[in-house]
């Protein structure tokens, strides 16, 4: 579960993470009040210059207009309108971009210099870790890719937490000078407090800003937790906000099914999430698109595939459905009278290819056979099946 | 041969009593595993198809001298249950439970460190070593002993690989479901080794997902270690882009982690490709016997 920028940086304050004096607005008038808020705390004066930045679960903001200068009350309300009920498109979001229902007002603070921080898992090594580079800002993923060895990862060892030695040398490494190293080290321990309290599995400062008046501030925070651990973090459940998810793969999520939407318009039903991006695969090699992602879940039961073809129909686009089961535990005689029953409820008008594998293979294939449903096509190999499919998709 | 599992591996299942761990007690036991004990906190002295279940972990392997333990239990309380596991010392455990906290498995791996135990898993199939030990969640009867070692991300899928391996007349000496959750007790590298040594494997398949880095150390270490044939798919070359949040996934990557890279180190280290997922058998038999064409698939 991704957290807004608002959201961390609140986190942040509570520990001593020091952030830059903002407020949240969910309205153009509120932005403007937020605006005076800011100024009069930090005692600005006419032409107090705060950010107005929409608030999104995704990065790259800054370079699409995501993040507004303002000046003034009135100009805090303009920008909030322009971008409050939006969709913002940047390079993390995908298409359609995202909606924007809140905007952070902050002090807008000049940066002398902009580090980067970040605290995730590594995953082969199974250990936290802490990535730092002192060249952070909008492009770190640019000097990531041609100079690597400038973002320094330094492991945490679980039971310990965070060294005296790690943080001297990653203070060493942004060349920090009077305070700033033993605040660094106070920012390092705080995120590592954070991410073991709240089960994250990122934490993110960029960047974390050193101002022309020399403050070290955190101005940008990214913090995702961990989805399997919620359940321990009931008080967190309330900072979801469902309308940065896609609506099919909310509903899709809520009742156990993983779906992913896509481009093209062969639906897919698929039990297993390996199975399933193997299906797409194989629809790509076949020379057709596939229109979504959908792993049914373990129990492929008469309900769960009733639910799985009504998200896969929402979507108006998709002209065939391939449906590629293994029937493992579940028999594939069940999943037969599950896909026709599922199918007759609806009322299906599109092709149905589907490809049954496994256990009771024989009944399954005989039941859909016998059926005699005219839309209801039964494919032995994936193969040919996945080549059907983009058949009368095109047809 | 095989690895991990045979005729000799005495199991207990943790969480037996519970839904899913009863019924593949059943089909445990079907398989001929000797499935020696259960446990459940306070059903201790009951039985769950003639298995006797047992209050502690500790309790089970005391009276049953079980050597791995294949473990149901919620993830909420997976933690503990694997904890206990550790702390008897079997050398084998199998989580099969989903949705366990990736720092619970961070505390796990740490607390196995230098121990002579491995865990298969978390959210995997479990292993079989056909015709001799399931311990596991997969369809039995789809395997055939043989001499293929088969090392997975995936559920379905791997069911899907070894069906078709089957179906070509490969056999299999072990076959191993790592797991898809970020944190996992074994990766493909730690397993590879032992397929290398085992004499009964002859080739090593390897099933793959995008993300992660596992298919990059795997391919690392089968350039410097492994002289047995290693086939691989990896599933999600179509994926879009994730969408995602922050630049650290992006960075620690560095530029891997998309099934084309992966397909592209893996075949740097000498790996064969497999280029649809309908072809895993195919291409195994393809080159590990030429001589013996695949019969064409019924249509």
């Amino acid at each position: 579960m991704k957290l807004h920028e608002y959201q961390a940086k609140q986190l942040f304050d509570r520990v001593g993470i020091p952030v830059p004096f903002g407020v949240v607005a969910r309205t153009p008038e509120e932005a403007g009040r937020c605006y005076e808020t800011v100024r009069k705390q930090r005692l600005g004066g006419e032409g107090f210059v705060c950010n107005v930045k929409a608030q999104l679960h995704a990065g790259g903001r800054g370079k699409v207009g995501g993040v507004v200068a303002v000046r003034s009350a009135a100009d805090a309300a303009t920008a909030a309108a322009g971008l409050l009920g939006r969709r913002l498109v940047t390079k993390q979001t995908g298409a359609e971009g995202l909606p924007v229902s809140a905007v952070l007002v902050d002090e807008r603070s000049t940066l002398a210099r902009e580090l980067y921080l970040a605290l995730t898992i590594d995953r082969f090594h199974a250990q936290p870790m802490i990535l730092a580079s002192a060249r952070g800002g909008m492009d770190i993923e640019d000097v990531a890719a041609t100079a690597p060895s400038a973002i320094v990862r330094t492991p945490i060892e679980i039971a310990i937490g965070v060294s005296d030695a790690a943080c001297a040398e990653i203070a060493r490494q942004f060349q920090l000078t009077g305070e700033h190293p033993a605040i660094c080290a106070r920012v390092i321990r705080a995120m590592w407090e954070v991410f073991q309290a709240h089960d994250a599995s990122l934490i993110e400062i960029n960047p974390l800003g050193i101002t022309t008046d020399n403050r070290l501030l955190a101005v940008d925070a990214k913090v995702t937790l961990d989805d399997n651990a919620l359940f321990r973090h009931p008080e967190l459940a309330a900072l979801r906000d469902e309308s940065q998810e896609h609506p099919l793969e909310l509903k899709a999520s809520q009742i156990g099914i993983s779906y992913v939407g896509l481009d093209g318009n062969i639906g897919c039903l698929v039990n297993g999430a390996g199975l399933a991006m193997a299906t797409n695969d194989i629809i790509k090699l076949s020379g057709g698109n596939p229109a979504n992602f959908l792993d049914v879940g373990g129990g492929a039961n008469v309900e769960q595939v009733t639910n799985a073809f009504a998200i896969i129909l929402a979507d108006t686009r998709v002209k065939a459905v391939l449906v590629n089961i293994f029937g493992g535990i579940m028999r594939c005689d069940w999943i037969a009278e599950g896909l026709l029953k599922a199918t007759q409820q609806l009322e299906v008008k599109v092709p149905i290819v589907v490809r049954l594998q496994g256990t009771n293979v024989e009944e399954g294939r005989r039941l859909l056979t016998t059926a005699q449903r005219l839309n209801l096509i039964s494919v032995n190999e994936l193969a040919d099946a996945a080549r059907k499919a983009v058949e009368l998709a095109t047809a | 041969m095989s690895i991990l599992v045979d005729k000799s591996t005495r199991v207990i299942v943790q969480g037996i009593t519970g839904q899913a761990g009863a019924f593949h007690t059943e089909k445990m036991l079907e398989y001929g595993t000797h499935i020696v004990g259960g446990v459940t906190p306070g059903k201790g002295g009951t039985q769950v198809q003639g298995v006797p279940v047992f209050n502690t972990v500790r309790d089970a392997v005391r009276a049953t001298r079980a050597n791995a333990t294949i473990s149901f239990v919620p993830a909420r309380f997976a933690y503990d249950a694997t904890l206990e596991a550790i702390e008897a010392a079997l050398p084998l455990i199998v989580i099969i439970t989903e949705g366990i906290p990736t720092l619970d498995m961070v505390r796990i791996r740490q607390r196995i460190e230098g121990q002579p135990i491995r865990i298969i898993g978390p959210n995997c199939p479990g292993l079989i070593t056909p015709g001799a030990c399931k311990v596991g969640i997969m369809p039995g009867y789809i395997h055939r002993p043989g001499s293929i070692g088969l090392l997975s991300r995936s559920g379905t899928l791997t069911y899907d690989a070894v069906y078709q391996l089957t179906q070509v007349g490969l056999g299999q000496s072990t076959c191993i479901g790592i797991g898809g959750d970020p944190v996992l007790g074994s990766s493909f590298v730690h397993l590879l080794d032992l397929f290398e040594r085992d004499p009964q494997t002859e080739a090593i398949v390897l099933i793959g997902e995008i993300g992660g880095t596992e298919e990059e150390e795997a391919a690392t270490f089968i350039n410097a270690r492994v002289k047995k044939p290693v086939f691989a798919f990896v599933a999600g070359k179509m994926a879009p882009k994730e969408k995602r949040m922050g630049h650290a996934g992006a960075i620690i990557a560095g530029g891997k982690g998309t099934a084309d890279e992966k397909f592209a180190v893996l075949r740097a280290a000498g790996v064969t490709i497999i280029e649809s997922p309908a072809l895993i058998g195919r291409t195994v038999l393809a080159r590990l016997r030429p001589a013996h064409p695949a019969p064409s698939p019924a249509r």
